[in-house]
């Protein structure tokens, strides 16, 4: 009898993730040219849904994967947001080179925050996160230079003669509003790519494998030698940094900032978490499909003000009651469709041919 | 400037915190529950007073004794048939569904109260005041003070005294074994939580008539009760007490600088104190 | 006709069948030993009976009545009272408050009080006010049965309670089983302890992967039917 080794392999592959890659490729291309396609409303809708969509899966990965339930996310909102203007207004930065510097401050300003709010445990770390936004609300509030208490705005020739507008101007014969308006959602488009392929890409890197460890089981996870600590940290960083340069992105469209609207917890926060909670907490396609639903809720209800508010809320309590995992995960359970794969799957050897036809092992 | 007033109001103030983070406390303690909708149930209470106050023309005091039982009964119920279900291994689903409840209240109260600042009349309470050696104290707050010191002594006695408080530190400790005790750990935890509402009805009637609120006062008053609790220590009440005078009079020494400084002072305060001692100051020997 | 017994008892972990059917029966006043090795379901049949685990209704009778779906502390109510395995003390209360807090869910009249337990244990009232915690181990476990009886119950169910204890700590725990008895109730001991168990109780049942493999009088039990009935009957007899 002839001894056959398996040749085993591990992947996380499925049968619905390649043509999905496929169709995900063809419309983030499609998305490229529709300023050249559509009215500039839809272009500013579509940058709301893509900003609310990195927002978002920053902090599903904050929470859904780290561990790290944070109310606070505002502060780097409202901080990279206050950056930018800074770099504009004081040293007369391009505003596109002020979002960048404002993601690296983002980064900054976390090591800090990071440094008290790591000391809180369990529950009370989401309150210091809020403490920590206040804090740093308070403080920006104080500075004159950028409007102090009531805000200010950003000169009309910053956004104006911002890098590309020009370029844009002569070869589509746009206005410069209109310009500013496509530049500024092709940044959200591949800051929206970038964010996704950043989040999936952890997950299934090995990293990604010691994250969910910490999540399920910290201590057990710190006995086979993974350095929970550190990986929090990162995560809480680079999420900062994400989330910096999203606020700032968002306020060089908006063009007027101040402190209540720049560190909003509602705004910011608030829908943020419903997003994520709708879409399906822990899953990459969970704020993907919980940013398109907000959408339409808030297009179709946001006229009835608080009582919107307050609908919002009560779903976001039901979902979390009654399907803690989502729309997302509903669906997920019932067809076992996963677009963006992260469990590993032991593939090769007989396992292989005894499981073939069996979808997600 | 007279310091000696104005750290004698930042004590009084202290009071005022201490009553906002009681009941935040306790919960926490027996289910390591934090409910992020904390303030706004503070909110809420101070608009049912008011209500009542409005409505039937009672004194703001009668008004919180009609709301107390009002608020137990609604805080009971919370627990039993909501927030129970969110409880476990995994923290999320508590703070999130409890942070869902502070969107609902929040929205609910602005739709049924407007965005309008209000404010409880004590009537000449408000301006009552006696000498406490070389500074005034005034009425109000020195029965914000006192109510809660008393408030922390009843507390503290129905915990460590009576049968209803072992029954809450066994079930902290280990619901599974409680049962086996015969203590019911979801009525337990519905208990804890409508007392918790009874302290917070306390602490609506100062608020409701020391200062103007509004719907959307609720998430700075759960900060300030937090910032108290993480100063003081988790676990001890006294400590809490310590804590929301450390914030008072942090709070009013910044004020007294320059105003628009009152609440930031408060918060560098609370940081100073997690840097140096992040146990808080009175930390519980155990756990 | 038995106080309290078992009927085609199965148990559940998830997907992990424990208890395969297992029927007990205990008379009011009579002491069961339940013996077995590791893993056997004895802890299992302990924390169904008591409540901890719900099960098929009537899968657990007491005084006529199904039991088994019933919650801790109804069956607590009906008069059955388990030490846990573990002691499962209270950390934050103190001696005698976890004696207090054993009566929090019954009431009941009986011979039980924090003085006659006192009595029965002298050192529980020289270490009343010390934290549970503070103790030796077996004064843990005399604290841990104190708690159960003072619920006065007319059942007492006793999960490995010379678990981890000195052989004298143990002797002087049993020691206290003659006046349990004599307080007329009954009692379910589990033990790994073979020698013990027969010296104390009336009747054993062996129990082996989730079933049991023997049962009877405790005097008329032979050693070699007993280590059959523990270990298998594959196995040989080990010294």
């Amino acid at each position: 009898m002839s001894l056959v080794v398996p040749s085993w392999q591990v992947e996380t592959r499925n049968k619905t993730s390649a043509p999905f890659g496929l169709a995900a490729v063809a419309t983030v291309l499609l998305a490229f040219a529709v300023p050249l396609l559509v009215s500039r409303g839809v272009v500013q809708d579509l940058f709301f849904i893509l900003t609310m969509l990195v927002l978002a899966q920053n902090w599903n990965l904050l929470a859904g994967y780290a561990g790290l339930i944070s109310v606070g996310q505002q502060a780097f909102v409202g901080f990279g947001a206050y950056a930018m203007f800074a770099c504009v207004i004081l040293f007369g930065a391009d505003p596109l080179v002020a979002v960048l510097i404002a993601g690296v401050l983002s980064m900054l300003l976390a090591i800090p925050t990071a440094f008290f709010t790591f000391r809180l445990q369990g529950p009370y770390f989401a309150i210091g996160t809020w403490v920590i936004a206040e804090v740093v609300r308070l403080l920006l509030a104080q500075w004159k230079a950028l409007g102090g208490g009531t805000g200010t705005s950003l000169p009309r020739e910053a956004t104006r003669d911002m890098i590309g507008v020009g370029l844009m101007r002569d070869l589509f014969g746009m206005k410069a509003s209109a310009a500013g308006d496509a530049l500024t959602y092709w940044i959200a488009l591949i800051l929206m790519v970038l964010t996704v392929g950043f989040v999936y890409g952890l997950l299934r890197s090995k990293q990604g494998l010691g994250l969910a460890a910490v999540r399920d089981n910290e201590q057990a996870a710190r006995a086979v030698g993974v350095n929970a600590r550190r990986m929090k940290a990162f995560v809480y960083l680079a999420a900062s940094f994400i989330t910096g340069i999203a606020g700032a992105l968002i306020y060089v469209q908006k063009a007027r900032i101040s402190p209540d609207a720049a560190f909003s917890v509602t705004d910011w926060t608030a829908y943020v978490i419903f997003i994520v909670v709708i879409g399906g907490i822990g899953t990459v396609e969970g704020p993907i499909v919980g940013v398109i639903l907000f959408f339409f809720l808030q297009n179709l209800l946001a006229g009835y003000g608080s009582w919107y508010l307050l609908m919002l809320g009560l779903i976001g309590i039901l979902v979390m009651l009654f399907a803690p995992r989502g729309l997302w995960g509903l669906f997920s359970d019932r067809t076992g469709i996963q677009l963006f794969p992260v469990r590993r799957l032991l593939r090769g050897g007989s396992l292989n041919r005894a499981h073939k036809g069996v979808p997600h092992g | 400037m007279n310091w000696l007033d104005t750290i004698l109001q930042g004590v009084l103030l202290g009071g005022l915190y201490a009553l906002f983070a009681a009941g935040l406390s306790l919960v926490f303690g027996i289910m390591r529950l934090v409910n992020l909708a904390h303030g706004d149930l503070i909110v809420l209470a101070a608009f049912v007073i008011l209500a009542l106050v409005t409505t039937l023309g009672v004194s703001p005091i009668v008004g919180a004794l009609i709301a107390a039982p009002l608020m137990f009964a609604a805080g009971w119920a919370l627990q039993y048939f909501v927030l129970n279900r969110t409880l476990g291994k995994d923290m999320l689903p508590p703070l999130l569904v409890t942070f869902g409840l502070s969107i609902v209240i929040q929205n609910g109260l602005l739709e049924g109260f407007s965005a309008d600042s209000r404010r409880v009349s004590a009537g000449s309470l408000e301006s009552a005041s006696i000498a406490l050696g070389p500074v005034n104290a005034g009425i109000m707050p020195l029965m914000t003070f006192l109510s809660a010191v008393a408030v922390i002594v009843c507390l503290n006695q129905l915990i460590y005294r009576t049968a209803v408080g072992r029954a809450f530190r066994a079930t902290s400790d280990d619901p599974a074994t409680a049962g086996l005790m015969g203590i019911r750990p979801q009525r337990i935890f519905a208990l804890a939580t409508g007392l918790a509402m009874v302290v917070v009805t306390i602490a609506a009637l100062y608020l409701a008539t020391r200062a103007n609120f509004e719907p959307t006062s609720g998430p700075a008053r759960l900060i300030y009760a937090f910032e108290a609790v993480i100063v003081g220590g988790l676990g001890s009440l006294w400590g809490t007490l310590v804590g929301g005078v450390i914030l008072g009079i942090a709070q009013t020494v910044g004020a007294a600088i320059n105003p628009e400084w009152q609440i930031l002072t408060g918060h560098l305060a609370f940081l100073l104190v997690l840097l140096f001692k992040p146990r808080g100051l009175f930390p519980r020997a155990v756990d | 006709m038995a106080l309290i017994e078992t009927k085609g008892l199965k148990a559940f972990y998830g997907d992990f069948q424990a208890l395969f059917g297992v029927d007990i029966a205990v008379d009011a006043g009579e002491t069961v030993a339940i013996i077995g090795a590791n893993g056997a379901g004895k802890t299992t049949l302990m924390r169904s009976i008591s409540g901890v685990l719900a099960n098929e209704p009537g899968a657990i009778v007491h005084n006529n009545a199904p039991i088994g779906a019933l919650p801790a502390p109804d069956v607590l109510a009906r008069g059955i009272a388990m030490v846990p395995e573990g002691r499962k003390l209270f950390p934050s209360l103190t001696v005698e408050e976890n004696l207090l807090v054993g009566a929090y869910g019954r009431k009941a009249q009986g011979q039980w009080t924090l003085e006659r337990l006192y009595a029965l244990f002298p050192v529980l009232k020289e270490r009343r006010k010390s934290p549970a915690m503070a103790l030796s181990g077996g004064q843990q476990q005399m604290v841990a049965i104190s708690r159960a009886l003072m619920s006065n119950p007319s059942v007492l169910l006793c999960d490995e309670i010379s678990l981890g204890l000195a052989p004298a700590i143990v002797r002087a725990i049993y020691a206290a089983f003659p006046s349990i008895r004599a307080s007329g109730a009954s009692i379910v001991i589990v033990e790994q302890d073979i020698g013990q168990a027969l010296k104390v109780a009336d009747r054993v049942y062996c129990m082996m992967e989730g079933r049991i493999t023997l049962s009877g009088r405790a005097s008329e039990l032979g050693r070699d039917e007993i280590h059959k009935a523990y270990f298998g009957a594959e196995r040989h007899e080990l010294a």
